[in-house]
């Protein structure tokens, strides 16, 4: 639509034609209190220089925006089936400059990758290269693909449109909503209609990995510990755009942490998880050795490597018990070490 | 030498994200200057001197702090040309959420944080509306779907921006946003003869020049009432 076009439509029309144009003019507190049903032109002509000035408004600056706001959502709607069905790292070197120990890194949607490797010798900056679509161009070298090709610059600057989503142990919710609030105002973010179904599914999945239930109207800040990191693990399984997921140092989390990544896998994300707990690293399928700065190897999980994961499971299911016993104001005997 | 105007709400992160940012660039061999304008007091001085970055710093003091910056970014654009900076950073913080003194062909980048409330992005005007680039900080304490829907609400009012996460403490994003700031085939001399991104507010009254006592009587010039009738 050119910018003639548009000064035509009234703010009503435009947000029958573009539903998610309703943030957009929410935001525009100098639209407050005139007429939805006039058209744009009109309500420019209504605007004097006191006016625009109290509003901080510029009228050239309003429809530009207008008419990127409407282009990029086009573009974020229309995209929306585009699927990451693989993403490559092709190597560039260490620190020192030496090249990297491997051809060509995939990872696909449902698996799981570790990283391994002592702090600050270069997991942050893995992340920031894959959050960043690298060409080349950072520290590294390292080049990105999004399914074989040269990606689309939207993912470095688009808000919208971000590959990697994160969670760890610092982080908390913040805001002064129940669960189920909270969650109608993520899935409005993203444009979600029908959102209702998903909001249980959210929570029903949450419920399942954390060991207390809560309901949909407690507050995300009454949640304890686990029952919070359970909450943003199955929202952002279900609700965040991005196929990419990073899992830094849940160790300790007090969740479910095998479902946890079945919920994760299950909604095809690829999972990439910082970790030195040999049950979770062995849980993935792949995992990174990092060092001075590189990837010094790429390691696939062995059938060997899969045999101790089950007995180290059973071990863990055994620490549970006792847990759960403990909690439960019982005195541990000897049974409670048998398998 | 490029320019580049950061501003933002107090504690947003400007400086914490800036320093990160300067690291990255002088690994690149360039050198980096740094003014900070606020309204009464700054340490922020000292934490650039502490980084090896040259600054000076200006208190508006009793004047509207916007307007101070806009008298006198031209004079500092001019010290940092001789200085031979490759890159000079302004900081100033949005004091009021109304202004924004960016000035058109400079870059302008809006540092907010995920903190400071959902309907912020809202709140604030064209300082966050006008920017090239908003910089959304403390991602590290807030989940994913938060960061998630306060990124949605800076889409909502400034869609023609670059959106970025930077984290001012390990410095995440930073070697990223310093590619978009520098520029190699930018130059500015001077900032004669260019024009702010938008006017400032008239603020003219008597209290602007001075006036201390309350009360009808003493208010002069361009005074505004609340309206508590229909309020
Ligand atoms: N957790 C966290 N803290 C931050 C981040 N960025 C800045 N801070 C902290 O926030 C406080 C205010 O930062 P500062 O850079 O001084 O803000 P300014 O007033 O905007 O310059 C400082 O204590 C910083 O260490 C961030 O990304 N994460
Ligand atoms: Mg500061």
């Amino acid at each position: 639509m050119t910018q003639n076009e548009i000064l035509q439509q009234s703010p009503q029309v435009l947000i029958e034609k573009y539903p998610f144009l309703t943030s957009f003019f929410d935001g525009q507190h100098w639209m407050a209190d005139l007429n939805p049903t006039r058209s744009l032109a009109e309500l420019f002509a209504l605007i004097d220089e006191g006016f625009a000035e109290d509003h901080a408004f510029d009228a050239d600056a309003f429809i530009g925006q207008l008419i990127d706001f409407i282009t990029e959502m086009q573009a974020f709607i229309g995209n929306d089936t585009f699927k990451v069905n693989k993403l490559t790292i092709l190597p560039g070197t260490n620190k020192s400059g030496e090249p990297e120990g491997f051809e060509k890194l995939d990872f696909e949607p449902k698996t799981i990758t570790s990283i391994v490797g002592p702090t600050g010798s270069g997991k942050s900056r893995l992340l920031a290269d894959i959050e960043w679509v690298a060409q080349g161009d950072t520290p590294t070298r390292r080049k990105m693909l999004i399914n074989e090709q040269l990606p689309d610059s939207a993912w470095r600057f688009s808000g919208n449109k971000k590959l990697v989503a994160q969670l760890s142990q610092n982080m908390n919710f913040v805001m002064d909503l129940t669960v189920k609030e909270f969650l109608e105002l993520h899935a409005k973010s993203r444009m979600v209609s029908d959102a209702d179904d998903l909001i249980n599914r959210i929570i029903s999945s949450a419920n399942e990995l954390a060991g207390e239930k809560f309901s949909p109207d407690t507050a995300i800040t009454a949640l304890s510990g686990g029952q919070s990191r359970a909450l943003m693990i199955a929202d952002t399984a279900l609700l965040s755009q991005s196929p990419v997921v990073l899992i830094d140092e849940i160790e300790n989390a007090g969740i479910d942490r095998k479902k946890a990544l079945e919920i994760l896998t299950g909604e095809d994300k690829i999972v990439l998880m910082a970790t030195h707990d040999p049950l979770l690293a062995l849980m993935a399928d792949q995992r990174i050795v990092i060092k001075n700065g590189g990837i010094h190897s790429v390691i696939k999980t062995s059938a060997e490597e899969r045999a101790l994961l089950a007995e180290l499971e059973k071990a863990d299911i055994k620490h549970q018990k006792m847990r759960t016993a403990l909690r439960s104001g019982a005195v541990l005997q000897g049974e409670n070490l048998k398998y | 030498m490029n320019l580049v105007t950061i501003s933002g709400p107090p504690s947003s992160g400007k400086t914490a994200v800036i320093l990160k940012t300067a690291e990255s660039l002088k690994q690149r061999g360039l050198k980096i200057g740094a003014v900070k304008f606020d309204c009464l007091y700054t340490d922020d001085d000292v934490a650039y001197e502490k980084a090896g970055i040259p600054v000076k710093k200006g208190l508006s003091g009793s004047l509207c702090p916007d307007h101070y910056f806009v008298s006198n970014i031209e004079a500092v654009t001019a010290w940092g040309v001789e200085e031979k900076f490759d890159l000079l950073v302004s900081e100033s913080a949005g004091l009021c959420n109304r202004c924004s003194p960016y000035v058109k062909d400079i870059k302008a980048v809006c540092v907010i944080d995920n903190l400071s409330g959902i309907n912020t992005p809202r709140k604030i005007g064209p300082m966050l509306r006008m920017a090239d680039i908003v910089v959304i900080t403390k991602g590290d304490i807030v989940s994913q779907a938060e960061r998630e829907v306060f990124a949605a609400g800076v889409y909502a009012v400034n869609p023609g921006a670059v959106i970025m996460h930077v984290n001012g403490l390990t410095g995440q994003g930073a070697y990223e946003l310093s590619t978009l700031l520098f520029d190699e085939n930018q130059h500015i001399d001077t900032l004669k003869g260019k024009k702010l991104r938008f006017s400032m507010p008239s603020a003219l009254c008597s209290y602007c020049l001075g006036e201390t006592r309350i009360g009808e009587s003493y208010q002069m010039g361009n005074v505004r009432k609340i309206d508590l009738k229909n309020n």
